[in-house]
This record gives structure tokens, C-alpha cells and sequence, in this order.
């Protein structure tokens, strides 16, 4: 995408407040510069308004560069900070009723609701969206940031730290859902003179971009959660393991990194206490088992990214054998939060044993594609119809893929059911770090589990041989099913693989990587008998040929 | 001194000392624990999987030879479904690549094929993958043929770990993951490879093995020789 | 009831294993006073005949005669023994599966040839893209592997489906 600027070529040409007047703003137009909106061109956007502006002698406006303000699908967004109007698709010589509106500002403007995409979501980890400059320290620090830092080092005990994230009851976004407070506690606990936090930014899953958001729109927070659990559990190096592949929240995180040093705000004595904590970056290569703790490790280390049996834990032996913490983007981010506005706030959020709130990624067959956050035991229909705005071009829902290449799909019947952590576990998916992939009638379910199935078999790092070999076969078992060349006995030989590849692979990869065939069996399973019985693809996706006489 | 604990293997009442693993107590002790990436002599990687025993008290199935024991430690090493489990791991090797024992320098002292009888495997039921593989026989003495490779990396650790040469490492990965010499280039152009041939010695099947021998005529030997090479590298202070 | 009826066929293999089965020497007669050799490739029947008990099939399924045949086999026997190591994975044969038909071909009939090189047409069946086990086609009953079987496991397998017992494969492993 040559739209989007290269790791390392400065996004800098601020077009903010002061060049286009002196003093407070009367209106401020947002403009989105996260990834999907900056790759429709909303730099030029940015530019083009701030000169619109100032040749319409609009001397009291200031245009704004921001972080993903969410409705990814109607990009590039601009929007009106007084009153809320938001601008969709806006095109670089395009830019009149923007301009419009900025001029109509009225003091005492108050903002109008913003329909049930916005309205609906309960925004903590991504709170900073869509209204800070993500490049900008400054403007962190003027919307709260670092008060939880400063409260921490100030006031608090690393014990008070940590119980107040067990209170919030906290629990790993990356999807696996330990207790936060917990892992913490037990790296603070763990014998040794050198501690690490490392982030696990390598996000991979189909689908998904919550991490890449945060880190594109909020980089100061990462910084910030890792500092104070950097505290919480007596660390002093901190890694963010983020994926090559997102060259402009790499790109932003190294401003942030640069300029939190500049401030105090990371390196030796943390404003001016005895704290010191510094954080450096690591790349990965593309590789999606990466994202797996132990393997993420070896490859901070220099090694072959594969994982390793656990016990032990990375809390206990990790990062060059020292007890490790690892958290996901999204639960460092959610730490400012909880503690500024303190856990018992945090906990209220939520239902059951997932508390606080959740980022998804809508994506597929929704009509508002983008970044949400809401409160867990939220209804999946409530998610994807209400804030989603339901399938495009008003098609029938038939199933939501949640979870990455380790989860399932959820049909049309449990669409009610609240997203939890327990929840999703039961209707046979995962929670995992967010991704919602929204299929209407026109997904074959065969042809998904079989994407799903290539996707981890590509990623399988071929240490251990279900993983290696395994889900190969599996693949090759559902190709054969979507080729209309199965019998009922390749189904039966398919469903047992997928138990052993998912007892005795050695990882996360391995293990989840019968998910997929699980929960589409669980409740497609009459699309699978049609390819086999019937030869026949229900969606019509699947090219069946005639049977032929000879198996070739 | 050394902590002793006690623990049970299939019912049995068994006893070993603090950090040793399953895989070594079941051994001392005549439970046999099939495995093909384990070699006594050099560190364990969990790979295979076809050491993996259940143990009391965990969902999870785990690797005899990367599970230290634990005081009363209730272990399954042997049940119908481990058994079938195995079987289809074994399969798996065996339909990874191209092996065909009737062609094999190993045939009758493979160790892959040893498995799959003492795992009474008489055909295999999962889709054969057929990769197109190569040969490298540039060296010297010595060849390799990846068709029959099961990733041990039993070579790499040995070159790595006794030997000190660390010619083999491994490259690519998922089912395009080889073994390979120095950066990658043909084995006979190596300039770290010392010829000492320990990696034929330790391979479990015939995808390392000496020039010139015929078909079943494989010449490994039979007696671990790696603990007594640590034995001789500790005396000298190696 | 009549005496049991045994038959052989020899699709894509070497002939190995119908030697080892001749390994059986004087225990053949044992055999064969308990039961009829109606087809195999030692006798001189032409028709594969009906009603057939026990079918030891050698060799695997290669081309579109051997999958006729085996077709054919497997609707005229009650119970088929995939024998050896070519009918159980395929084994030799199977090891031009990477190669793919054509380039093997070529190999064999005209790089390698220098008088009047050409892929016969005629005659000779046309070869299946892959080399398949007997199993990947019909259903089998029982798996012998080796190359070859030891005659005493084949004897074994016989003295048992004789004796109307599930017969007893252990100690049979791939390879010899």
C-alpha cells in the first residue's frame, strides 16, 4: 500500500491547533490517522482541511490527527469534536462540508448522540480513540495520561498494585482469559534477580486488528500499563514484541518510546523516583505461532521462534530462563484505566467471571466494519446487529467466527448468548484476542473450516509432529470433502484426527487447531453430509465436479 | 543431597530422584515409554510426541521425557487411548515423507519401524502427503535422504551439543521444515562438519546413514554411546 | 459345508510375497488339505471365479487393470487380505507418487530410450495418477504387512481363517 508511510519515514507534518490559529480552538475537526483510514488517503485529508480552513480565514479551528475513531468501514472519518458530526468517506479535494461545519460551531455546542455504533459501546482500553494525537505526548499526558503511573509510584505498594488488578478481576485479552492479577502475583513472587514484561503485540489471527489499533492510536497507554506492571512485579526491561507487518504502529510506538524517555516517563528514575523501567522493540518475522509465549521468547532471544513444552511457565522461567511477565496490547492497556478509576469501577463492568469490557474487530459481512469495544456479556446480537448494523445488503445471518484459527463459529440459534469468556467456550469458540468475522449465507461452512485449516497449517512451525503433519491431513481430508470426493468413512477419519491432533500437538497452534471443524460440525454438520452424500455445496461456493468414474 | 520421591507408573510403585523425568524413571525401572526425538545423552525437546502419559490430577496430556517427577505423581504411561493416539503419531511419520522400509538402508534396524510393530500398526488410514524430497549426498562418507527424515533433530543436538560442530541446523518450517547443513549449503561442502559421523550413529531411521551400505545393511550401533562420550568430555574438562 | 475356497491375485507388486507364500513348503499341503486354491497367478485358471473365502492380494493398486481387478476381487471374496508391503502402503510402486505419471513416462520411455523412443498406448493398462494402497479403494479385512510377510505369519494367518479365528498378525512389521 503506498499510501501508507514506511516504518521510519516521519508522519510528522503536525497540521495541528497552532499553525492555524493562536489560542483555544472554537471547533476542532478529528481526523482519523490510524491505518485503514490513512491507507484512504486521510493524511491529505488532514492537510487539505488545515488549508481550507485558513484560506476560509477560519482562524479560531484546529485539525487534528487522531487514532481510530472505530468506523473503519466508512473511511476516511472526520469528525466534529463540539458536536460530534461525523464526516464519512471524506476525499482530500472533498473537504467543503467539513469546513462547513467547523464554521457553524457554536460555544456551548453539545454533542448529538451518534447512533448505536457509538452510543452502545463502553470504551476503556481504547478511551483515548479517536481524540488524542497518538503521536503526541503532550496531548496523552492533557487526556490523563501517566496519572495512573504518577498514583502508582506516588502512592502505592507493588502489592496494592497487583491486588487492585486481582480486584478488577482483570482476565489475558489475548484470549486464553487467565486471571491478570494472578499471572502478575506470580511473577512478583518468582525467584530472581532479573525480571522482564514483555507485550505481545503479534497479533495474527484472520480477521483481527485490536492490537495494531492500540498500538497505532494509543502508544503512550502501552507504555504506561507496561511501566506500572513493570512495578507491580519488580521488572526494569520491558520488550513489545510487535509484528513486522504493521510498520506504522511500529512506527509510532518508537516516537512514543523516544519521547516517554525524553520526559522521565520511562528509563532511570521515573518521574523522579527511584523506579527505573525502559522498554525496547522487538520485530517479529511473520511468524504466526510466534504469538505463542514460549516461542514469542525464543524469538526475543535470538532463536528459532518454536515453542516449548510448559511447565515451566514463562512467570517463572522465561526471557533468558528469568521469571517473565507477558500480557497481551490489550490488557496493558486496559491497566491505566482500572488503576485511575479503580478496580471496584472496573469490576462492575462485565457479567459473570469476565469482567470489564472487550475491543472486537467486526469484520466479513457486517455493515459497519471496525474497532468496538463493549462491556462483556454483551449479546452477539446486540454486537453485530446493533453496533454492526447487521449483515450488508440485508442477507441472512448464518454464523459469527470468533477466536482466530482457534475458535468456532456461532450460528444464527445463539445469537442471544452473552459474550463471556465461559460462554463462547461453551458454544464450542474462544474468546481469543478479538476478532469477529460475520458470515451470511453466501460462506460455505466446509470452505471456512478448510480456509482455516490451510491458514494453520501454513503457520504450523513443524516442531512437533500432530501440528506438522496433522493439520496437513485435515486440510487434505476437508479438500477432499469440498471436491465432492469424500465417503462418510473420510468424515469419521476427520472428526478422530482432529481429537488427537488437538490432545497431543504441542502448543496452543496445534491444540486449537481443530476448532474450526469442531464447531462447524457441531452445527453444520448437514453442510458436510451434503458435500459427501448429496455432492453438493449448499452455498455454492465449493466446486464440485461430476463424479467421476475413476478416483484421480 | 538428592530428594527422592516416590510416585506410581501405571499402578506400579516407582522411585526417582528430584529433577529426573518420567521417561528416565519409567526406563530404570523396565516401562517402556516409546519416543524418537529422546536420546539419552542429549537435552530433550518434547517433538515427537509419542512419549506423551497422562498424569492425575491434569487435563492435558505431557511428555515423558520433559516432565520431571513429583512427590506421588500418579502416572498412565500405557491405556487403550494413549495407545491409539501413538499409532496415529507414528502414522503420521510415516505418511509425513516417502519412507519405504523395502528400499531403506535401515530397513530391520529402524527404529521408526520398530515402533510401529511394538504399536502392532499394520497400514495406515491417514492421507499421504507424498512431498517431493531431496537427496544430498555430497559428502564424503555420508548421505542424506529426507524422504525418510522424521525431525528428530537428534543430529542437531548431537552435532551441536557433543560434538561442538553445530554443522546441522534446521530451516523452514511446517511440513517444509528441514534439516540442513552449515547456512543451508550441500553437506559436502560444509566447513564445519568434522566427519565424526555421530549424526548417522543417533539418526533413528535411515535418513543419515554411511555411503556405500546396501539396502537393510544400516551399521548403527546398538549401545548408547553418547553418556560415555559426556562421561569422557567431563573427565578431560571439555 | 464345502471346503473353503482360497485364491491369490498379484496387482502391482514384485512377486515377493507369492514366493514367500511358496515358503510355506510342506505346510502348503497342510493347507490345502483343509482347503481349494481356486485362482492365483501359480495355477492355470484364467477367470477370477465366484464365491471365493479368502483372497490374499499382492501389490498395489497402480493402474486402471489393477483397479478393475481389485473391484472384481472384492464382489467375489468374503474376506481380503492386503498382503504385504506393497498392498498394505503402496510401498515400491508408491515411491513414483512425488513424480507424478508423465515425467515418470517420459523417464522410462523416452529419455531413457534411444531406438524409436515412445509412451506405449496400446495394450498395456493405463496407469492411475498415484500409486494406491488396496485399502484406499475397497474395503479390506485384514492387513499383513512385510516385504515380504515370513512365511510362518502367512501360515499363521491361513491355519487361523481357517479355523474361523481372528487371525493373529502380530509380530508382522513393515520392511522384512
Amino acid at each position: 500500500m503506498s499510501e501508507m508511510p514506511a516504518a521510519g519515514r516521519p508522519l510528522r507534518r503536525r497540521v495541528i491547533t497552532e499553525e492555524v490559529h493562536e489560542g483555544p480552538a472554537r471547533a476542532t475537526a478529528y481526523v482519523c490517522e490510524a491505518a485503514s483510514c490513512l491507507s484512504a488517503q486521510s493524511h491529505d485529508v488532514t492537510v487539505r482541511l488545515g488549508e481550507r480552513a485558513a484560506e476560509a480565514g477560519l482562524t479560531d479551528v484546529a485539525v487534528k490527527r487522531v487514532g481510530c475513531i472505530g468506523l473503519c468501514a466508512a473511511g476516511p472519518l472526520v469528525e466534529i469534536a463540539e458536536t460530534g458530526q461525523l464526516f464519512e468517506r471524506v476525499r482530500p479535494d472533498d473537504v467543503e462540508p467539513v469546513v462547513g461545519a467547523l464554521k457553524r460551531v457554536k460555544p456551548g455546542d453539545a454533542r448529538r448522540p451518534q447512533g448505536p455504533f457509538f452510543e452502545k459501546q463502553v470504551r476503556v482500553a481504547t478511551e483515548n480513540f479517536g481524540r488524542v494525537d497518538p503521536e503526541s505526548l503532550d496531548d496523552y499526558l492533557a487526556a490523563g495520561g501517566y496519572e495512573a503511573l504518577r498514583r502508582v509510584l506516588s502512592e502505592m505498594t507493588s502489592t496494592e498494585v497487583r491486588d487492585g488488578i486481582t480486584g478488577s478481576g482483570l482476565r489475558g485479552r489475548g484470549g486464553a482469559g487467565y486471571p491478570t492479577g494472578l499471572k502478575w502475583t506470580t511473577v512478583a513472587k518468582a525467584q530472581g534477580a532479573q525480571k522482564y514484561v514483555i507485550c505481545n503485540a503479534d497479533e495474527g489471527d484472520p480477521g483481527a486488528f485490536m492490537d495494531r489499533s492500540v498500538l497505532e492510536s494509543d502508544p503512550y497507554r502501552i507504555l504506561e500499563g507496561m511501566a506500572i506492571a513493570a512495578f507491580a512485579v519488580h521488572a526494569t526491561e520491558g520488550y513489545i514484541y510487535c509484528r513486522a507487518e504493521y510498520p506504522l504502529a511500529v512506527a509510532r510506538l518508537r516516537t512514543a518510546i523516544r519521547l516517554a524517555q525524553r520526559a522521565g516517563y520511562l528509563g532511570a528514575g521515573i518521574m523522579d523516583t527511584s523506579f527505573t523501567f525502559d522498554v525496547q522493540i522487538r520485530l517479529g518475522a511473520g511468524a504466526f505461532v510466534c504469538g505463542e509465549e514460549t516461542a514469542l521468547i525464543a524469538s526475543v532471544e535470538g532463536r528459532r521462534g518454536t515453542p516449548r513444552p510448559r511447565p515451566p511457565y514463562p512467570a517463572v522461567q522465561g526471557l533468558w530462563d528469568c521469571p517473565t511477565l507477558i500480557n497481551n496490547v490489550e490488557t496493558f492497556a486496559s491497566v491505566p484505566a482500572i488503576v485511575r478509576r479503580g478496580p471496584g469501577w472496573y469490576a462492575a463492568i462485565g457479567a459473570g467471571k469476565s469482567r470489564g469490557t472487550k475491543v472486537f474487530a467486526l469484520a466479513g459481512r457486517v455493515v459497519n466494519t471496525g474497532l468496538v469495544e463493549v462491556p462483556m456479556g454483551m449479546a452477539l446480537r446486540e454486537i453485530i446487529f446493533d453496533i454492526g448494523g447487521g449483515i450488508i445488503d440485508g442477507r441472512p445471518f448464518k454464523a459469527v467466527q470468533t477466536g482466530g484459527p482457534s475458535g468456532g463459529c456461532i450460528p444464527a440459534e445463539h445469537l442471544d448468548k452473552p459474550v463471556t469468556y465461559e460462554s463462547l467456550i461453551e458454544l464450542g469458540s474462544f474468546m481469543g484476542s478479538g476478532g469477529m468475522i460475520v458470515m451470511d449465507d453466501t460462506s460455505c461452512m466446509v470452505d471456512v473450516a478448510k480456509y482455516f485449516q490451510d491458514f494453520c497449517r501454513d503457520e504450523s512451525c513443524g516442531k512437533c509432529t500432530p501440528c506438522r503433519v496433522g493439520t496437513t491431513q485435515l486440510w487434505m481430508l476437508l479438500d477432499l470433502i469440498t471436491r465432492g470426493e469424500a465417503t462418510l468413512a473420510d468424515l469419521a477419519q476427520l472428526e478422530r484426527l482432529a481429537g488427537i491432533v488437538q490432545r497431543m500437538s504441542l502448543c496452543g497452534l496445534g491444540q486449537g487447531a481443530p476448532n474450526p471443524i469442531f464447531s462447524t460440525l457441531r452445527y453444520f454438520r448437514d453442510e458436510y453430509l451434503a458435500h459427501i452424500v448429496e455432492k453438493r455445496c449448499p452455498a455454492g461456493v465449493c466446486a464440485i465436479s461430476q463424479p467421476a468414474e475413476v478416483m484421480a | 543431597m538428592t530428594t527422592v520421591y516416590t510416585l506410581t507408573i501405571d499402578g506400579r510403585d516407582v522411585a526417582g530422584s528430584e529433577g529426573q523425568t518420567v521417561m528416565e524413571v519409567a526406563e530404570e525401572n523396565g516401562i517402556a515409554i516409546p519416543g524418537l526425538c529422546h536420546l539419552e545423552g542429549v537435552h530433550d525437546r518434547g517433538a515427537c510426541r509419542l512419549c506423551m502419559v497422562e498424569i492425575a490430577g491434569s487435563p492435558k496430556l505431557a511428555a515423558a521425557c520433559m516432565t520431571t517427577i513429583a512427590e506421588g505423581m500418579e502416572v498412565t504411561a500405557h491405556s487403550e487411548q494413549l495407545l491409539e493416539y501413538r499409532r496415529a503419531v507414528t502414522e503420521m511419520m510415516f505418511m509425513e515423507r516417502n519412507h519405504v522400509c523395502a528400499v531403506c538402508v535401515a530397513n530391520n534396524h529402524c527404529e521408526l519401524q520398530d515402533t510401529a510393530a511394538a504399536l502392532g500398526l499394520t497400514h495406515f488410514d491417514l492421507p499421504r502427503i507424498s512431498p517431493k524430497v531431496d537427496i544430498d549426498a555430497s559428502h564424503r562418507l555420508f548421505a542424506i535422504d529426507h524422504n525418510r527424515c522424521i525431525l528428530c533433530l537428534r543430529c542437531v543436538r548431537v552435532c551441536d551439543e557433543i560434538e561442538g560442530a553445530h554443522t546441522w541446523d534446521i530451516m523452514h518450517r511446517g511440513l517444509e521444515t528441514r534439516v540442513q547443513t552449515d547456512m543451508g549449503i550441500p553437506w559436502g561442502e560444509s566447513t564445519t562438519c568434522t566427519s565424526c559421523g555421530k549424526c548417522v550413529q543417533v539418526c533413528p531411521t535411515g535418513a543419515l546413514f554411511e555411503k556405500g551400505r546396501p539396502v537393510a545393511g544400516g551399521s548403527k550401533t546398538k549401545r548408547p554411546f553418547l553418556p560415555w562420550l559426556k562421561v569422557v568430555q567431563e573427565e578431560r574438562g571439555l | 459345508m464345502s471346503r473353503p475356497r482360497i485364491a491369490t491375485v498379484w496387482l502391482d507388486g514384485c512377486s515377493g510375497c507369492h514366493m514367500s507364500f511358496l515358503d510355506l513348503d510342506e505346510r502348503l499341503l497342510d493347507i490345502f488339505e483343509r482347503a481349494d486354491l481356486v485362482y492365483s497367478p501359480i495355477v492355470d485358471v484364467k477367470e477370477f471365479p465366484e464365491d471365493v473365502d479368502v483372497c490374499l492380494v499382492e501389490g498395489a493398486v497402480s493402474s486402471e487393470e489393477d483397479l478393475h481387478r481389485i473391484r472384481m476381487v472384492r464382489e467375489r471374496s468374503k474376506t481380503i487380505v492386503a498382503f504385504g508391503d506393497c498392498a498394505v502402503t503402496s510401498n515400491v510402486p508408491g515411491m513414483r507418487n512425488p513424480i507424478g505419471v508423465p515425467p515418470l513416462l517420459d523417464r522410462a520411455y523416452r529419455e531413457n530410450v534411444s531406438l524409436n523412443p515412445q509412451v506405449p498406448t496400446q495394450v498395456v493398462p493405463r496407469l492411475l495418477p498415484t500409486s494406491q494402497p488396496v485399502h484406499r479403494f475397497v474395503d479390506v479385512d485384514v492387513f499383513l504387512p512385510g516385504c515380504p510377510p515370513h512365511a510362518d505369519l502367512i501360515h499363521t494367518l491361513l491355519d487361523d481363517l481357517l479355523a474361523g479365528r481372528v487371525p493373529d498378525v502380530s509380530g508382522s512389521r513393515f520392511g522384512r
